[in-house]
């Protein structure tokens, strides 16, 4: 130790170590060998493997390797406590939950230097932001059990939920998975990351003290085996995982045509907007914030700079000044600002991906700062001169890394920050309110930070758009991805679907009529020039209808992409639309209800045009009142949850009541700014192809609704691998089709909402409409706006 | 030592596109003070420099002469001896004493050159007295023996915008002070937002100010380290743009040790070790200093000590 005299020479912060004595006590405790959590109870550990600080390289514990077998056990044991955990009651979890949350903080200090030993991130993370954001996590779940009968009235329980996490975050992420399941009423089967599964242990212990009931929280612990055993678990009705995008694709087709509920958070490549009139020294702290928290490994870690060109050289000097100033070491020291990587292997993916970005001719830079030689670290760095086309500006690095762009105008930030893949998140920072606010839209990113980086509340719902995944975390939205609406168990088990053999010969019409495809506001003849025959109820031949093919799809999308100007225009405009659309529809509804009635055999089919009438005015409704929320989060500011349309949705529409079918889906979606691609009954298409002289009629614009006839099953493979369609839905009854559907959106990771085998009364309001359908067509967005002079 | 700060002229067009967001300096505020600490020997240490950047503060209308050579004779003896000697420091004093202008000579009397003495001139706290009995007045303390003369800016320039009459008050005083080196206070409990603390400082900076300072322990809310870290930032860019380096002192209210380890904390995060000297940094404080006392003493000890076992200032 240097004398008092010597560091007044120096002024250096010296050593300032954590103890980590009660940390490695409670390891001892368990002989550093731990079971699986199964039904509140420690499995005989077996089949074991190292768990390691990844600091110093030095072993923890052993972990259990969990089988399959395991896995059912764990399923088993949450499946017969799922019915009594949520007979319980709202208030009855909550007291629970709340127990979960003071515990969480009664031994904070031991869960942080856990965390940190287990993760080698720093102490001063696990303990400052980690840790208190897991507790506040389980208080506010606990408040949403509490009111789960008087704001979920109309749901149930998913049931027994699957849930597999990362290692960036052990705690948090487990916290932001269990908490929302217990608050609705299911049981979890939880794997975390098997680099990091020890403060998961050390809930499981918790849970025993708050008196969760046996089977509630199982914990299984091991590698992607044990996920890969969750993930295609028969009896598990929902998936919850937070990782890579490459794993999420694999779980997306793993479980297509399952029924199970998915949510994936995935991988992120966040843009951090510099505009000339940002406060510069406080955005080079967000950056810290962002790109070099947690060494870089966050999903929503703001790592491609993008900064005006006008401040960019200063910026930079400023960014490298600050670099400079981080400090990389012990974690457990409470004067570090970064800490290890978690294992080698991302010490060699991180050096592979600069190393890459160097032969590219990027310029590197590092400050000159001090590594420890033993364990996994990586110095903070800047990469300048990367082209857009660079392997590092588009990949996901998931380490201390930093790529800085320039951009002249808002328009092209706004540019090369969607210029992605993912959407994330992204932070914008400006002092200019209206540029803000102006650019925050226009992002596709499920979180915006204004001036600020890297902030988390459980009120605000995180999520990604594109191929950073779907469902919420947090908030309303996050609740409901744990929950199902009752009317959905009340639905037909098969769809009442009327087939006619054609049997009688075709009558000839008075005068030819051609049901042509409407696509960009104009009839369109089907490219690939033949029809396909549609006949009656009674089998006789009706019409012929275009035999649509992938390019007509194609010829649709790109219609529907130009006329991104309906998502625009003002919610007021769009249910005028619907409205005069429900007008028109009125006028000629006995030409609807005739041309039914010759289709379907219906004997009533007033009632049906009658129905698409009312839904239409329903749809027309909601278009100006699917509001969003404004969140209080712990900070001076708020947090805007926006409602924002999904962009183009191909529809498959149900065999079921062809027409109100139709209507009750690509309304909801038209009503939130939406542009449609229907694919109408493939039985029954013509009260579609008779309604564009409708749409012609209404002042909707050109490629808002596109409308494409022909083979449903080949029409929805098409619309699902499209990488520029955002959202399939598919409603016509076919289980494989479904599947399929929801197979081939994994590619793009797009948004699906599949009706699988079962039918659904499309006239009855609690299953066809409603705030769950508009939630289908919508995305949230939480735009995070801090404020104060 | 540095070059000494000279006015370099006003830039409008660079004080008018400073902006400063408070919401993020907050957090980035609590989060610098989390992100440091120092323990042990190094505690003890970064104490023993507090003490020496302290400018030891009378400024009450009651002060009197034998009030003031108390405080003097404290500024030159901070520590008692035996706990200098167990901390193996030789020599020990505080940074400056600081006082009224009618309380230079009896300082003078007692600190005989051992120690600058700092004024508070310029009509003191308010400033609103007439520009010209201002200029005399620090020509009055400068005679008087003060080597530092701490200002107050106008505030009403501030709050109506005139950074031209800010810079010009800020000009007079510097050349009214000569050798003696000025210390513009800015009454940041008065501008009310950062950005008007952040563009009062480059003002006063450019005008030649040696030192800016928060407060004058008068103004309804005094140092804080957002604050701080307001003018440390401006303190990093006008040496990056014009080459000279500026001093910083946070004044009222910084009364115990934790906050005095924050405020080095936060200077040598955002300026580096060349600004944790008196010369380039002071805090204006009285009763800080027996606070640092007893933590170093308990340092020596381990036991927890008490203020009437150290002298009093």
């Amino acid at each position: 130790m240097p004398t008092i005299q010597e560091i007044l020479e120096t002024m250096d912060y010296g050593p300032a170590p954590e103890s980590q004595k009660d940390a490695l006590a409670w390891l001892d405790q368990h002989q550093r060998r731990f079971g699986l959590f199964i039904d509140n109870a420690w499995s005989e550990p077996g089949g074991t493997f190292a768990s390691s600080n990844p600091a110093d390289g030095k072993e923890l514990a052993q972990l259990t390797q969990a089988s399959a077998a395991d896995v059912d056990r764990a399923v088993a044991a949450a499946r017969r406590a799922q019915g009594g955990w949520e007979a319980l009651g709202g208030h009855g979890r909550a007291r629970i939950m709340y127990a979960l949350a003071r515990l969480l903080q009664k031994h904070a200090r031991l869960f942080a230097v856990l965390e940190t030993l287990d993760n080698g991130k720093t102490i001063r993370e696990t303990r400052d932001i980690d840790i208190p954001l897991v507790a506040r996590h389980f208080y506010h779940h606990a408040g949403w059990a509490q009111l789960m009968s008087e704001e979920f009235p109309d749901y149930r329980a998913v049931g027994v939920v699957g849930q597999i996490v990362p290692w960036n975050f052990p705690l948090l992420m487990l916290s932001w998975k269990i908490a929302p399941a217990l608050a609705a009423g299911n049981t979890v089967v939880f794997k975390p990351a098997e680099f990091t599964s020890l403060t998961a242990l050390l809930f499981a212990e918790i849970c025993q003290r708050a008196g969760v009931p046996p089977g509630v929280v199982n914990i299984v612990t091991g590698d992607g085996r044990v996920g890969e055993s969750i993930v295609n678990h028969p009896d598990i009705n929902k998936l919850a995982f937070t990782g890579s995008t490459e794993v999420g694709r694999l779980i997306r087709k793993a479980t297509a045509g399952s029924g199970k509920k998915l949510s994936l958070e995935l991988g992120g490549k966040s843009p951090y907007i510099v505009f000339d009139d940002a406060d510069l020294d406080a955005a080079v702290e967000g950056l810290v914030d962002s790109i070099w928290f947690n060494q870089g490994q966050v999903c929503c870690a703001g790592s491609r700079l993008l900064v005006q060109e006008s401040v960019q050289q200063r910026f930079l000097d400023k960014v490298k000044t600050r670099m400079s100033q981080l400090r990389l070491g012990a974690p457990l020291d409470k004067s570090m600002d970064m800490g290890s990587l978690v294992d080698p292997v991302q010490l060699q993916r991180i050096t592979a991906l600069v190393e890459s970005a160097r032969a590219e001719g990027c310029e590197i830079w590092q400050p000159d700062c001090k590594i420890p030689s033993a364990g996994s670290w990586y110095p903070p760095t800047l990469i300048t001169g990367a082209s857009t086309a660079a392997g590092v500006a588009q990949t996901e690095i998931f380490g201390p890394v930093l790529v800085a762009m320039s951009f002249r105008t808002p328009a092209e930030a706004v540019q090369l920050a969607n210029n992605t893949v993912y959407g994330l998140a992204c932070c914008i920072w400006s002092e200019s309110i209206s540029l803000a606010l102006d650019v925050a839209p226009q992002i596709k990113a499920g979180v915006v930070w204004i001036n600020t980086a890297n902030q988390f509340d459980a009120a605000c719902g995180f999520g990604g758009y594109r191929e950073s995944g779907f469902g919420r975390e947090g908030g309303r939205e996050g609740m409901t991805e744990y929950l199902t609406l009752r009317a959905e168990d009340a639905r037909p088990p098969k769809p009442l679907r009327i087939t006619a053999a054609p049997k009688k010969a075709a009558n000839p019409p008075a005068i030819d009529r051609t049901a042509k495809m409407y696509i960009g506001g104009k009839q369109a003849r089907p490219d690939g020039g033949y029809s396909r025959a549609i006949h009656a109820a009674d089998g006789s031949w009706l019409a012929d209808v275009g035999e649509g093919n992938r390019k007509d799809i194609r010829n649709a999308v790109e219609a529907a992409h130009q006329a991104s100007g309906w998502a625009r225009t003002s919610a007021h405009n769009r249910a005028q639309v619907l409205y005069f659309l429900a007008e028109n529809l009125a006028v000629r509804a006995a030409e609807f209800a005739a041309r039914i009635a010759a289709m379907t055999g219906d004997k009533n089919p007033e009632k049906e045009v009658e129905a698409s009438i009312q839904r239409l005015f329903h749809y027309a409704a909601w278009a100006d009142k699917y509001d969003g929320l404004v969140h209080q989060p712990p900070m001076h500011g708020i947090t805007v949850a926006m409602n924002e349309p999904l962009g183009v949705i191909g529809i498959v529409c149900p065999d079921e009541a062809p027409l109100l079918g139709l209507v009750s889906l690509a309304a909801p979606a038209l009503a939130l700014g939406n542009r449609v691609v229907v694919v109408p009954s493939q039985a029954h298409p013509l009260a579609a192809t008779d309604l564009y002289q409708v749409l012609d009629t209404s002042d909707l614009p050109g490629g808002v609704l596109n409308i494409v006839t022909g083979n449903a099953d080949e029409l929805a493979r098409v619309l699902a691998g499209h990488f520029d369609v955002d959202a399939v839905w598919r409603h016509d009854g076919s289980v494989e089709g479904c599947a399929e559907v929801e197979r081939l959106s994994a590619e793009s990771l797009k948004r699906t909402w599949v009706g699988g085998g079962k039918g659904r009364d499309w006239f009855d309001p609690r299953q066809a409409v409603g705030r769950a359908v508009l939630a289908h067509a919508s995305q949230v967005k939480n735009i995070w706006i801090p404020y104060g002079i | 030592m540095n070059k000494r700060n000279e006015a370099v002229g006003l830039d409008l067009g660079w004080i008018n596109q400073i902006h400063v967001n408070r919401n993020a300096t907050e957090r980035r505020a609590a989060s610098l003070v989390a992100r440091r600490t120092v323990k042990k020997e190094y505690q003890a240490a970064w104490l023993i420099k507090a003490i020496q950047c302290i400018d030891l503060t009378t400024l009450g209308g009651d002060d009197t002469p034998g009030r003031v050579e108390r405080l003097c004779m404290k500024a030159l003896h901070p520590l008692r001896a035996d706990l200098l000697q167990a901390l193996g420091v030789s020599a020990l004093t505080t940074g400056a004493v600081c006082v009224y202008h009618g309380m230079i000579t009896p300082a003078a009397q007692v600190l005989a050159g051992r120690l600058p003495i700092a004024a508070v001139s310029t009509a003191f706290p308010a400033g609103l007295a007439s520009l010209e009995t201002k200029l005399r007045e620090i020509e009055l303390s400068v005679a008087a023996g003060a080597t530092e003369i701490d200002i107050v800016i106008s505030r009403r320039h501030v709050l109506t915008g005139n950074w031209q009459a800010l810079y010009d008050e800020m000009r007079a005083y510097r050349d009214a002070c000569g050798t003696a080196h000025v210390k513009a206070i800015l009454a940041t409990g008065d501008l009310m937002t950062l950005e008007n603390v952040a563009r009062a400082a480059w003002v006063c900076m450019l005008a030649g100010a040696d030192f800016i300072k928060t407060s004058t322990g008068k103004e309804g809310v005094n140092a804080t380290i957002p604050v701080a870290l307001t003018m440390v930032r401006a303190i990093r860019e006008y040496h990056q743009r014009h080459g000279f380096m500026v001093g910083f002192k946070p004044a009222g209210g910084v009364s115990s040790a934790k906050t005095a380890l924050q405020y080095l904390i936060v200077m040598k995060e955002e300026l580096g070790n060349e600004w944790l000297d008196p010369h380039l940094f002071r805090i204006g404080a009285s009763s800080l200093l027996t606070d640092i006392e007893r933590q170093l003493e308990h340092h020596l000890t381990g036991s927890y000590s008490a203020a009437h076992r150290h002298a009093l200032p």
